[in-house]
């Protein structure tokens, strides 16, 4: 069981790096708007380079 | 005289030299129209960016100060076939934007929480029945613990607050015992971890949050998204005002930017948008929309002018009293203030459950506990087993029930051209049994029509629509608009006050006053027959027609009036009107209580009436006059052509020509609160199911996961059901 001593700071690490990343998309304005998000996905090429941020 | 639009007021510096501007979009309403907008503005020269926001239809715009004149983008969203108006996001509308961000952030911190003590709880669940050393499992809980306690902390302090507000209030309300339960249960499974008992709560603890912030974003995002709406409205009116700069020059701005003591001029065929006093000038105006009363009426120097107010023949100055929505007739504000007093008495279902249940649950577990000891089990044995009852009766379902039913009812109301000023406006459109229309504006629609078209030839028709293009009298425009004329004639002069004339083919052409056009038999025949129309008299050499031209009823206003009877509601007709007109409104829709010249005051004593009788009313109208009676009312709707304070104190505004959309409103409110209910009877069932359970003691940490999980997605599928379309309802 001593693998425990990597494998739980690990899963800990994953699951802060998933939130940070959450919590990031956020702060982006990346729910901002979820409707338009979805057909830019599909969207023959974008047109701007920007950020809503 | 063209006046080029000001949109100064909207621009807003963003630094590093950039300028931002937000503008509403009319008929963006797809990716395709997304993509065409962007790649068309960002080609501008010194843009720096264009973006469309699809879920609010706005788009966002940057470019280097200086550059470029904004009204550039107006004029190339136009040739697109856009049509766009700048717009300012109300306080109201970026406070609940900051709300619903701010409980997304605590869901997701809550959510991440959530899955990760999960994969601690697995295998200590599984490990218990198996082969976990006691200090592997007190490990995991420690583990969990260091997870879960900084979560909770912040994730759940809407809930925290909330319930601290109301008991400061010394009542309570559903975040009370959702409080206790998070709180108790996190202590005790810190108390259990730390003598190294088997079963401990974080998880189940989390999830509740998780769950409860996922009910509480939905009804938040409810809200934000119908400020967002209201606020696109609001812009796509499109209100300006031409004001004086300096002497005898004009320019057009946004109403925003309009100040007390400015001068506007007000021409013929415009519509006010502020409350002022007439500093020179002398027109017909139509205040109808103010006061219900469609006979147009003279003022001159020194009488007040009202926003809403149309003008119909002379040009005005005004001096601005007020702008907008400021200021309003003293009397109105005054019924207003009482009326809005005695709705926020209304209590919500979620507050009744709420009111109901707290005791009730606390009450379980503390006879829990009595029970236990009672029956000889130790102090801690109780504790522990009154905990996992108030666990396992935590409101997850309950908190879940209410918002998922509003947020999907609704999106199915605002497809149906509906949308809500308020979530609870669902309960009260529900339970409404008796409806009172207004006529001018609401029954009729608010712009005039010809209503002899089938009488008068076509030809002659068309040709009178292109002649009455060349001028700016509401009667005029009427005929326009009736005849679905796009190109005026060349050549064609407007007299004021007496119509317009010309030549085509050799042949002299007028259309105004049957004075004008020596029309006078045949208009006075009209007006014998029908003596609340306008006429508009048009003569082509020899040849003569007279149109009659007045307030036209929705085409679908007796259709939905027979189909609201037979939902069981009665109807009744209030109006500030004369007694023909409203007499002969009521006669065609088959409606027989109607009342005639009714004051504001007259308007709610009728609503309190009803009230006392115990009718449920719903309230529909438009004008200023109507503003109290609609906060009276136990429901309200407008029209969304109606004054800014009724459309801000009706609990919701139905858009479009048809009344359709009050029959869905209603069939979909019936709904959606039938499936409220339901899904408050999925959470006492659940309840009875699981509380003997817990009372026996034989809750385990496993069993709390899955049925706050089970409840939680039952009520939520249960909730879609709202969106299903009721028969008849569209």
């Amino acid at each position: 069981m001593e693998v425990l001593v990597i494998l739980v700071p690990l899963a800990l690490l994953l699951g802060a790096a998933g939130l940070a990343g959450f919590l990031w998309s956020l702060k982006n304005g990346q729910y901002d708007d979820l409707e338009g998000a979805a057909w830019r996905a599909i969207a023959d090429d974008d047109p701007v380079e920007s950020s809503n941020g | 005289m063209q006046t080029t639009l000001d949109l100064s007021h909207y621009l807003r510096s963003v630094g590093k030299g950039l300028v931002h501007l937000d503008l509403a979009v009319d008929g963006i309403n797809c990716a395709g129209c997304m993509a065409k907008i962007e790649r068309s503005l960002s080609k501008i020269p010194d843009v720096v960016s264009a973006r469309v926001n699809l879920t609010d239809r706005r788009l966002a715009l940057e470019w280097k100060a200086g550059a470029i004149d904004p009204s550039v983008f107006v004029d190339r969203l136009e040739k697109l076939g856009y049509k766009a108006y700048p717009f300012e996001r109300a306080g109201a509308e970026t406070l609940e934007a900051e709300r619903a961000s701010s409980l997304l952030r605590r869901l997701g911190v809550a959510a991440f929480a959530a899955m990760n003590v999960m994969m601690l709880s697995v295998p200590v669940w599984s490990g218990n029945a198996g082969d976990m050393l006691p200090e592997q499992r007190d490990f995991f809980h420690w583990l969990s613990a260091l997870i879960v306690l900084p979560a909770a902390a912040y994730s759940a302090q809407p809930f925290f607050s909330s319930a601290f507000r109301a008991l400061r209030a010394r009542s309570v309300n559903m975040d009370v015992p959702i409080s206790i339960g998070i709180t108790l249960a996190l202590a005790m499974s810190i108390f259990e971890t730390a003598t190294h008992a088997e079963h401990a709560y974080f998880d189940a603890a989390i999830m509740l949050v998780a769950f409860l912030l996922a009910g509480r974003y939905l009804d938040q995002n409810m809200r934000r998204k119908t400020r967002a709406v209201a606020g696109n409205l609001a812009a796509l009116k499109a209100e300006t005002a031409t004001k004086f700069v300096g002497d005898g020059e004009i320019v057009s701005v946004p109403i925003a930017a309009i100040r007390p003591g400015d001068m506007v001029l007000l021409r013929p065929g415009e519509r006010s948008a502020v409350d002022g006093n007439v500093i020179s000038g002398r027109s017909e105006v139509d205040q109808s929309l103010i006061t219900g009363e469609t006979l147009p009426k003279t003022i001159t120097v020194g009488s007040p002018v009202y926003a809403g107010t149309l003008v119909r023949t002379g040009t005005l100055r005004v001096r601005v009293s007020a702008a907008s929505e400021a200021t309003l007739l003293s009397e109105i504000s005054r019924l207003l203030e009482n009326a809005l007093q005695s709705r926020s008495r209304y209590l919500r279902l979620a507050e009744r459950a709420s009111r109901l249940y707290a005791p009730v649950v606390h009450a379980a577990a503390l006879l829990t506990m009595v029970g236990w000891l009672i029956a000889g089990a130790g102090l801690h044995d109780s504790i522990v087993t009154a905990i996992a009852v108030l666990i396992i009766t935590c409101p997850c379902a309950l908190g879940l029930a209410i918002p998922a039913v509003q947020t999907v009812a609704s999106g199915a109301l605002f497809s149906s051209g509906v949308l809500l000023n308020s979530g609870e406006a669902i309960e009260r459109l529900a339970a409404v049994d008796h409806v009172i229309f207004d006529k001018t504006g609401t029954l009729t629609l608010p712009e005039l029509d010809v209503t002899n078209a089938a009488a008068i030839p076509t030809d002659v028709f068309t040709l009178a629509g292109r002649v009455a293009l060349s001028s700016r009298h509401p009667v005029a425009a009427a005929v326009a608009r009736a005849a679905k004329a796009s190109a005026p004639l060349p050549g064609f002069q407007e007299e004021p006050g007496q119509g317009v004339h010309g030549l085509l083919d050799g042949l002299e052409i007028r259309l105004g006053r049957p004075s004008y056009c020596d029309a006078e038999a045949e208009a006075n025949e009209i007006l014998s027959h029908d003596p609340e129309a306008s006429v508009v008299a048009f003569r082509q050499g020899s040849s003569c027609h007279v149109f009659a031209v007045r307030q036209r009823l929705r085409a679908d206003a007796a259709s939905v009036i027979a189909a609201l009877r037979k939902q069981g509601l009665s109807i009744e007709i209030v109006s500030g009107d004369r007694e023909p007109a409203v007499r002969a409104a009521a006669e065609s829709l088959g409606i027989c209580e109607w009342r005639a010249e009714v004051t504001p005051v007259d308007k709610i004593a009728r609503i309190d009436e009803l009230g006392r009788q115990g009718f449920k009313v719903l309230m529909v109208g438009d004008g200023l006059n109507d503003a109290p009676a609609l906060a009276a009312a136990h429901a309200s709707i407008s029209p969304i052509s109606a004054t800014h304070l009724s459309q801000s104190v009706a609990d919701a505004v139905f858009l479009g020509e048809q009344l359709l959309p009050i029959q869905a409103a209603i069939a979909i409110s019936r709904k959606a609160m039938h499936l409220m209910r339901q899904n408050l009877w999925f959470a006492v069932v659940y309840n009875a199911l699981a509380v003997p359970i817990a009372i026996a003691g034989l809750v385990t940490p496993l069993i709390a996961a899955a049925a706050m999980s089970g409840s939680s997605l039952l009520v939520t599928l249960n909730a879609l059901r709202a969106r299903i379309r009721t028969h008849g309802a569209v």
